[in-house]
């Protein structure tokens, strides 16, 4: 089957539905792969690198969108683009089928078989294609750089000649992938980052990126939806969040804001009241201005400044990295079409029993598929709380079972020591003594040499070779010959054992 | 027995070389001349006890020496490092053997009830019955474990229906013939207590170790390294001897210390591995290898690929490692490695192989440099900054279930967190589970990718590629 890869004509998106390097690995899927000309070159790719990877290229988009049984995109399809389609034509691209029913609507009466790159379940298996994870890391990072675009001082403190430079401090708001990308970003170039989050899970990876965990005393409310994403909050959680981003709104110097939440508009976080409590020269970041914004005063797709505070909020940023985000939804896509080509002939099999297939499928032949039935495995499972339990029943024990032991053990001692002869008591001392310096000694065995650590136990053990030579020299044949073969047994541990050891040893060396 | 101050001090002088032989144990430079002490601790008893008390049939205990000797010599040319834990087992049975037979030697001496009256007399039975009992169960369970290790025997717990009772009844019967020998043997007799009793504790040794799973061998090994030192204590003060008294105490702790440092390396009550069936307890677990997702395969020449591109790699070897032999090669791929400036390190878990120590062992064969490999604890919270996790033949070792799943057969067990580095190459040879039966969810994580094949095939394929 041919894939064709048109030029994307939104205005100012830079990105490209497939990279030479991909396309080489679609071409070995047993695909086709058309070009138009000069689709790649605003992410960086040339036609001439496309060729080199084996595609063909096309100069216009008629003959592309006319000749090509798949059509890779970015974007979902404009109008004039979608009148190009036509039945049996399969276009994989972003779509947000929630946002756009009239294009769906079209798409479906057209025949043609859609696949949102948005509709992929977040289901474990399908993280490899998940194109919304690889573009919000993108935007997460791109957030930070912008940020630096536009704020006056350094992200990193530092100790001049010049005088002391401080540290920027960085507010994210919203853990998800762009959340901690930008998190990741942020830190990496010397900032104090805080982020904060409506579900307490999130604590662990936010803090393993280097950020601290604004905490919410909020005992029982948990902000974890469906599929990993965030819900509603109720009232009063959301009041006391207003009141902790107020009070880190006149600290900080930059805010970073990515709570979205799935189907809803753009949660509003961020009040003028709070832009104007910022020191001059601070910066917004709005990650969810396409959905209208988490601070108030943001203008989608544009830089707007209100009380000496940058309020970025673009809705490209992905596309403003466009090489890197189009080599990712390029990656992205093959292996989408990677499992859609279970045999590896160049023909797509939509196997609508395949649960991402499933999901991605919002149209086909000629009827809507939107929206799938929920998934079966949601990527994080709802969690039982097991943890600190077992801490818990450890302690109790420790306390009480070593003082009845040490009685019993003391009682059984007197026991002995009131019945046992002398002589008895005299080597029982030896005994515990002996067990205690083993004790201490063994304790200090460094673990790589537990094998040596063995073996040459096992040779000194064979110390009771001494009990056979008391009895070697008996009067009773019997005993005499007993005696013997225990030698003789005990020699093959003794030579043996201390001879294994020292190979063993031999081989420890620097 | 005359016992004269030469023989004693230099039965001093053995104890102490025999404690700085384990001392010297305590980290590599020391440890060739700590086993120096312990051989000549050994020449320095044996020669007092010789001189001191052997009187007659010297030509016969040369020549038991001697035969002995070189069977063992030869047996430790021979073996092959992932051969060890065989080896060490059937060792350890040696001793117990050894004391089986010092002990009945001990009971037919004639001069044993003109020597011993009274309470004395009851008290050196005991002691003979002790000495016995730990020997046979020694020699059996150490048989058995060298059977299991060596391949001879399924791996395979065997679980006979109420083994817990059976073994309960074997206790109760050493006990009662225990009393019926201490009887007898003060009118003379005691004979046929003494042997069904031997018969019991062999057959305890052999139902002991035939329960334990093959995942539990490490504490199976050090277990009966303990028993094989407790046999030599039990016989010391048969004879009244305290250098075998102190060495068996030694040997005796030691084991068990080891023992309790591998229960405790896999979160499991030394009691419960003795009790033995891992996971049988818990058989409904095992069911939840169902679907978990998709495993992605890599072959030989992206792996190369990927640790080239990488700047901090993670070996973590386990039991698969000693059975492809593979080590020599890890080393040369290790060393092609550090040679492009690569911080190459090994991760080992306490209880990977079959016996404590083996993984160390065998890398020090292949003359992988020890302060590379590194103990779980040390490089477990280092796995953040690792590029590539290698696991060669690990299964439950690196298996998150251990942490996320506390009820699960291994809940609870510490384990390596290779997953949280970058990337995580497992080598396998199939899908199929650890000792534990339990499923591993690494393999389908995100950034795991599976290397099918031989290890050591697998392995050379990716050298050629470096």
């Amino acid at each position: 089957m041919r894939i064709g890869v048109p030029r994307e004509i939104y205005a100012g998106e830079k990105r490209v539905a497939t990279t030479p390097d991909v396309a080489a690995q679609l071409i070995k899927l047993g695909f086709q792969v058309t070009v138009e000309s000069n689709a790649g070159v605003e992410a960086n790719y040339s036609d001439a690198a496309y060729e080199a990877a084996g595609c063909s290229i096309v100069g216009s988009a008629d003959e592309l969108w006319s000749g090509a049984d798949i059509v890779l995109k970015v974007r979902g399809p404009e109008t004039e683009e979608t009148q190009r389609l036509k039945s049996g034509q399969t276009l994989i691209s972003f779509l947000y089928p929630a946002q756009n029913p009239e294009l769906l609507q079209q798409l479906t009466e057209r025949g043609v078989t859609v696949m949102a790159m948005d509709s992929i379940p977040r289901i474990s298996r399908a993280q490899k294609v998940d194109a919304l994870s690889s573009m919000a890391n993108i935007a997460g990072y791109r957030a930070v750089v912008e940020a630096a675009q536009h704020f006056g001082r350094f992200f990193t403190g530092q100790i001049t000649a010049a005088g002391k430079v401080p540290p920027a401090k960085v507010l994210v708001i919203g853990a998800g992938v762009a959340g901690l990308a930008a998190i990741g970003a942020a830190q990496s170039m010397g900032a104090i980052v805080r982020s904060f989050d409506t579900r307490p899970e999130v604590k662990e990876q936010i803090e393993s990126m280097g950020a601290e965990f604004l905490m919410l005393d909020f005992a029982d409310e948990d902000g974890s939806g469906e599929g990993g994403y965030a819900k509603v909050m109720s009232d009063e959680f959301i009041k006391a969040e207003m009141e902790l981003f107020a009070e880190q709104a006149r600290d900080v110097d930059i805010i970073i804001t990515t709570a979205l939440i799935p189907g809803k508009p753009a949660p509003r976080l961020i009040t003028a009241e709070m832009v104007e409590s910022m020191k001059d020269g601070s910066v917004i970041v709005d990650l969810a201005a396409e959905q209208g914004g988490n601070c108030e005063l943001t203008e989608p797709g544009k830089v707007a400044v209100h009380h000496g505070v940058t309020i970025i909020g673009y809705t490209d940023l992905p596309s403003r990295l466009a090489a890197q985000s189009s080599q990712l939804y390029a990656t992205n896509l093959r292996h989408l079409l990677t499992d859609l080509t279970p045999e590896k002939d160049g023909q797509i099999v939509v196997n609508m029993e395949d649960e991402v297939i499933r999901g991605a499928t919002v149209c086909k032949d000629g009827e809507t598929t939107w929206p799938p039935p929920a998934p079966k495995l949601s990527a994080a499972p709802a969690k039982a709380k097991p943890a600190p339990a077992p801490v818990v029943e450890k302690k109790k024990p420790s306390v009480l079972g070593p003082i009845i032991g040490m009685v019993i053990a003391g009682l059984a001692l007197l026991g002995l020591g009131s019945v046992a002869p002398q002589d008895f008591m005299s080597h029982f001392t030896v005994f515990v003594l002996a067990c205690f310096v083993g004790y201490m000694v063994i304790w200090n065995v460094t673990p790589a040499l537990h094998t040596p650590l063995m073996s040459v136990t096992n040779a000194i053990s064979s110390i009771i070779v001494i009990g056979a030579l008391m009895q070697i020299s008996s009067e009773t044949e019997v005993i005499k010959w007993i005696a013997v073969a225990t030698v003789g047994v005990t020699a093959v541990n003794i030579f043996g054992g201390f001879a294994v050891t020292r190979r063993m040893l031999e081989m420890f060396r620097k | 027995m005359e016992f004269n101050g030469i023989m004693v001090v230099s039965y001093i002088i053995a104890t102490i070389l025999f404690i700085l032989a384990l001392g010297g144990l305590s980290n590599q430079e020391t440890a060739r001349r700590g086993n120096w002490y312990g051989i000549v601790g050994m020449a320095i008893a044996l020669a007092a006890t010789i001189w001191g008390i052997v009187s007659q049939a010297y030509v016969e205990l040369i020549v038991a020496l001697l035969i002995g000797g070189t069977v063992g010599i030869i047996a430790a040319r021979r073996v092959q490092m992932t051969q060890m834990p065989e080896l060490v087992a059937i060792l350890h049975s040696l001793v117990g053997a050894a004391a089986v037979a010092v002990g009945f030697a001990n009971f037919m001496d004639p001069g044993r009830l003109a020597h011993f009256t009274g309470v004395e007399l009851t008290i050196h039975d005991i002691e003979t019955y002790i000495g016995i009992l730990i020997g046979a169960v020694t020699f059996s369970g150490s048989v058995i474990a060298f059977g299991k290790l060596s391949g001879r025997i399924g791996g395979k717990p065997l679980t006979l229906p109420a083994r817990h009772w059976l073994n309960l009844a074997l206790l109760i019967g050493a006990l009662y013939f225990g009393y019926a020998f201490v009887q007898e043997s003060a009118a003379g007799g005691g004979v046929i207590p003494l042997i069904i009793m031997t018969a019991i504790a062999l057959l305890f040794g052999i139902h002991m170790v035939m329960a334990i799973g093959g995942a539990d061998m490490p504490v199976v090994v050090s277990m009966l390294n303990s028993y094989s030192g407790w046999a030599a204590s039990a016989t010391g003060f048969m004879l009244g001897n305290d250098l075998l008294i102190v060495t068996g105490a030694l040997v005796g702790s030691s084991g068990a210390i080891l023992s309790y440092i591998m229960c405790r390396a896999m979160n499991r009550k030394f009691l419960a591995v003795i009790a033995g069936g891992f996971g049988t307890s818990e058989g409904t677990v095992v069911a939840g290898a169902e679907d978990q997702g998709e495993v992605v395969p890599i072959s030989a020449e992206e792996t190369a690929e990927l640790l080239n591109d990488s700047r901090e790699v993670m070996i973590i070897p386990g039991y698969g490692m000693a059975v492809a032999q593979a080590q020599h090669i890890v080393h040369e791929i290790t060393q092609a490695l550090r040679g492009k400036k690569i911080n190459v390190r090994f991760g080992i878990h306490p209880v990977a192989g079959r016996m404590p120590g083996h993984m160390n062992v065998l890398l020090a064969e292949a003359k992988v440099p020890y302060d590379i490999v590194f103990e779980m604890d040390e490089i477990n919270d280092d796995f953040p900054d690792v590029d590539v996790s290698i696991v060669i033949g690990a299964n439950d070792i690196v298996n998150p279930s251990a942490l996320t799943d506390p009820e699960g057969p291994i809940g609870g067990m510490p384990v390596l967190e290779c997953w949280k580095g970058k990337t995580t190459i497992v080598l396998k040879r199939s899908m199929a589970t650890g000792y534990a039966g339990v499923q591993n969810p690494l393999f389908f994580l995100e950034n795991t990718r599976m290397l099918f094949g031989d290890a050591k095939d697998t392995l050379e394929a990716v050298f050629k590629a470096l």
